[in-house]
């Protein structure tokens, strides 16, 4: 008989070795930095084109996304169709996504094919048209999902947080609203197009199964273009609101509200930063968090409780976030703040801390699984200006953090005044 | 090619195995041959109720995730009308941890009433989240009642009603896992760095003395030919009209399967689509739209789904929407449109074998539903559909006596409570 009480012995993640494994960089003719990582089973690709086109750069409010979105809606030779044609034909998929600071254009496709897509893609970089028609018929169907968000007790929560963590007027609190979209005209959009992405600043990221040949095909689409290097941000002032307690009843019938608890915090620069990692991770960055256990697992009071610290190039973040029944919601505040505070008055025990570090390292060594995973952390790197090492560094202090340094962490951060304390019903 | 290899334990567990020594893990997946369809009509919701209680402790582990998450691994499942799948992923030298907790959970839960008590409330806060509290929450529980009069399809994973899950009693989920929970109604099935050696001497040793159980035979009522349109409306707080359509489709296990899932696809996958192309960017009858299948075992649905454009009337959306469908039944794709599709195919199986989670529940899924080897040539299935096909199985599905049709109307056109508003109900609690 086996004994089923006995755990089955085990390699400690702590003995992990956890490296980043090797990239390549190109350098296409005009300075275009292309970030290759290259394996994998499957003849698949996945290409990125990172511009810094993200809002911070938008003085209309909408208009950066409203471009992003729009890039692909035409050129003076293709329509819309025959663009999005052109991908789907070749079971390629396009998206872009958009950032405070950066917009992405991602491609993903078998390797075989690349080769009939990135001449769209330059042409959607060249030539983008904006037609009228596209514009009228993008800012209805934007203005629709806007109006359905704004019935999202959680989309409300939010826009109500970065308002308050950043001020009204700050790019990351700002709020897009329906007469916004309805303001950008195509003018706006042709101008930032011009400005952030024709002569914007581009960086190229390749990974998945391929050869040589795609660098010289990306020299030969791209390699002309006339980029421009990175521009210096001056990060905007900060207006945070003074009242921390914002508690709204926007839906009467809401059976559920959404709450946000958030405070700034130093960036991912900061030495603080690393460590609080862990202390995250202990108060809500897992499923057996101490929110997630109280909370969840045995109070009841939720579907799922989380923490996250955020980083932007200026400022960082580190948020709670859950919906919670009507009636439980301000016990669910209270019992997070209770968790915050448990943390700040009693260290951590050696069982739990262990617990949080394996898990931890094991994440880390399933995000380097692949050459898409691998690439999303070089990314990741690479757009926030930290070098490679930051991602070894923050393995050893995974492995070397204290429970007397995350109590002193918690007593740094995790006090109740200085979060705001947000609840949309 | 995925190369696979698989074996039965004496007690009826199928075994699959996907050795990958490019990967430094291991995902342990564990189908249980049991979905919402298989629950009493008046205990909907317990399949998924059941998922939840399964990381409430074993018979012998007191708390499932903790060793996983020191062996450095991590866990989910997920429970839909046809199945439920747990799996766990986790360095490749720890393979052992989640042999041990998947066995222990597989030979008896502790049954314990406090963690009934907390996940009754759990998934209530998920079908609040999910499902009321959320603009257009209740549309799936509408069209499953209209389309579905006898098949268990005709409520949600979710539960047809909260008290459903409130009722739950510990008899229930003893009966449910003795029934559903045994060897014969499971597949372990096993991908990454591993050997079929090392899985069989853990099969055997973690899971050969489990009791076989009894094995559960399936008799689902099945539901008859629907022989005339339904229809329904409804007035909602929600800010934009919504228009759905949907229609009884064809079952996992016939050909034409491969052909109605191609259909979908040319109708309304991508901006390339023909409803997107015609119904969106030419007509603006719609501002979004989408055409999908449920992808379920026994017969599902096929729906299209859209949101109208500001001023269409639902008469003109519907119309615009069946002249589309009128098209597919008349004239056949063309060889470009065909080919289109393909690469598509290609392209989605590519992608998805990428993936450890999605290669281990595919394994399962097919060996499930006969064989695991079918990962590898469903690919020639759909690449064995003709033009012709799809024109067939078109005028098959897409029949006025097989429609059911629910408008989903906006009743509050201004939406939100102003902020004026907002301002005076901003309580304070400090």
């Amino acid at each position: 008989m086996i004994d089923r009480l006995m755990p089955p012995g085990l390699k400690s993640p702590l003995d992990f070795s956890l490296r980043l494994p090797a990239f390549e960089i190109a350098t296409l003719k005009n300075g275009v930095q292309v970030y290759q990582v290259n394996g994998g089973a499957e003849d698949v690709i996945k290409i990125d084109w990172v511009f810094e086109a993200g809002n911070v750069f938008e003085n209309k409010n909408g208009v950066a996304a409203a471009t992003r979105e729009l890039i692909n809606s035409g050129t003076s030779n293709k329509s819309a169709y025959d663009i999005s044609n052109q991908f789907e034909y070749y079971g390629a998929y396009y998206s872009t996504a958009g950032f405070s600071e950066n917009a992405v254009i991602t491609v993903n496709s078998l390797t075989k094919h690349i080769g009939d897509l990135l001449s769209v893609v330059r042409e959607i970089l060249t030539d983008a048209a904006f037609p009228e028609d596209e514009v009228a018929l993008y800012k209805q169907n934007r203005i629709q999902r806007l109006k359905v968000y704004l019935k999202k007790s959680e989309f409300l929560a939010d826009r109500l947080v970065n308002e308050a963590l950043f001020g009204a007027d700050h790019p990351y609190g700002r709020k897009v609203e329906i007469e916004d979209i309805e303001k950008i005209d195509r003018e706006s959009l042709i101008a930032f197009y011009k400005s952030y992405f024709q002569g914007g600043n581009c960086r190229i990221f390749v990974s998945g199964k391929f050869t040589e040949k795609v660098v010289s095909l990306l020299n030969e689409f791209f390699g002309d273009l006339k980029f421009t290097s990175k521009k210096k941000i001056t990060p905007a002032a900060l207006h945070p609101m003074k009242e921390k307690v914002l508690h709204r009843v926007v839906n009467r019938e809401g059976v559920q509200g959404a709450i946000r608890l958030a405070r700034t915090f130093p960036v991912l620069t900061d030495p603080d930063y690393k460590p609080a990692l862990v202390l995250n991770t202990l108060l809500g960055g897992y499923f057996g968090s101490r929110l997630m256990s109280n909370i969840r697992e045995e109070k009841g009071y939720t579907y799922g409780i989380y923490s996250y610290i955020q980083h932007y190039p200026d400022v960082g973040v580190w948020q709670v976030a859950t919906e919670a029944g009507r009636d439980v919601a301000e016990a669910a505040i209270e019992e997070s703040f209770k968790e915050m505070k448990v943390l700040c008055e009693t260290k951590v025990q050696d069982d739990e801390l262990k617990l949080v570090k394996n898990y931890m390292l094991g994440k880390r060594l399933a995000s380097l699984d692949g050459p898409f995973k691998v690439m999303e952390r070089i990314k990741g790197l690479v757009l926030n200006d930290v070098d490679q090492s930051f991602f070894e560094e923050t393995v050893e202090v995974i492995k070397g953090v204290t429970a007397d340094q995350l109590q002193e962490l918690a007593v740094k951060y995790l006090q109740r005044k200085s979060f705001y304390n947000v609840l949309v019903i | 090619m995925i190369n696979y290899s698989k074996f039965v334990l004496d007690n009826g567990l199928r075994v699959v195995v996907n050795e990958d020594n490019s990967t430094p893990l291991v995902v342990v997946n564990v189908l249980y041959d049991v979905g919402a369809r298989d629950e009493d009509p008046d205990k909907t919701g317990f399949a998924h109720l059941f998922e939840h209680l399964m990381f409430g402790g074993s018979i012998h582990i007191p708390d499932y995730d903790s060793p996983l998450q020191i062996a450095g691994g991590e866990n989910n499942a997920y429970t839909t009308n046809d199945i439920t799948n747990y799996y766990c992923q986790l360095p490749a030298e720890n393979i052992e941890t989640a042999f041990w907790l998947e066995s222990d959970r597989m030979l008896s839960l502790a049954f314990s009433r406090e963690s009934l008590d907390v996940q009754k409330k759990v998934v209530s806060e998920e079908f609040k989240e999910n499902y009321i509290n959320q603009p257009y929450g209740d549309v799936w529980s509408l069209l499953r009642e209209m389309t579905f009069k006898v098949h268990p399809y005709k409520w949600m994973t979710i539960g047809k009603d909260l008290s459903h899950i409130e009722k739950a009693k510990l008899k229930d989920v003893k009966d449910f896992f003795f029934k559903h929970y045994t060897p014969s109604n499971a597949i372990l099935s096993v991908a990454g760095n591993v050997t079929t050696e090392q899985v069989k001497a853990l099969a055997y040793k973690w899971f050969a003395d489990i009791p076989a159980g009894p094995k559960y035979e399936r008799h689902l009522p099945q539901e008859p030919d629907q022989t005339e349109k339904h229809f329904l409306e409804v007035k909602r707080k929600v800010p934009v009209d919504a228009f759905y359509k949907a229609w009884h489709g064809v079952a996992w296990n016939t050909p034409e399967y491969y052909s109605m899932d191609l259909l979908t696809d040319i109708l309304g996958s991508g901006k390339s689509s023909r409803l997107f192309q015609s119904l969106v960017k030419e007509k603006k009858l719609f501002s979004n739209i989408d055409c999908y299948h449920l992808g379920s075992v026994d017969a599902g649905l096929v729906v299209i789904e859209g949101k109208l454009a500001k001023g269409v009337s639902f008469e003109d959306a519907e119309a615009g929407v069946d002249m589309e469908l009128e098209k597919v039944k008349e004239e056949k794709l063309t060889e470009k449109d065909l080919e289109k599709l393909k690469n598509r195919v290609e392209s989605a199986l590519a992608f998805e074998d990428t993936s450890l989670k999605s290669r281990a529940a595919d394994l399962a899924f097919f060996e499930l539903r006969g064989d695991a080897g079918m990962i590898n040539t469903v690919k020639d299935k759909y690449f064995a559909v003709t033009a012709e096909d799809i024109r067939a199985i078109g005028r098959k599905i897409f029949r006025e006596e097989n429609a059911s049709v629910l408008w989903y109307r906006s009743e509050d056109a201004s939406g939100l409570a102003s902020e004026a508003e907002l301002e005076t109900e901003n309580e304070r609690h400090d």
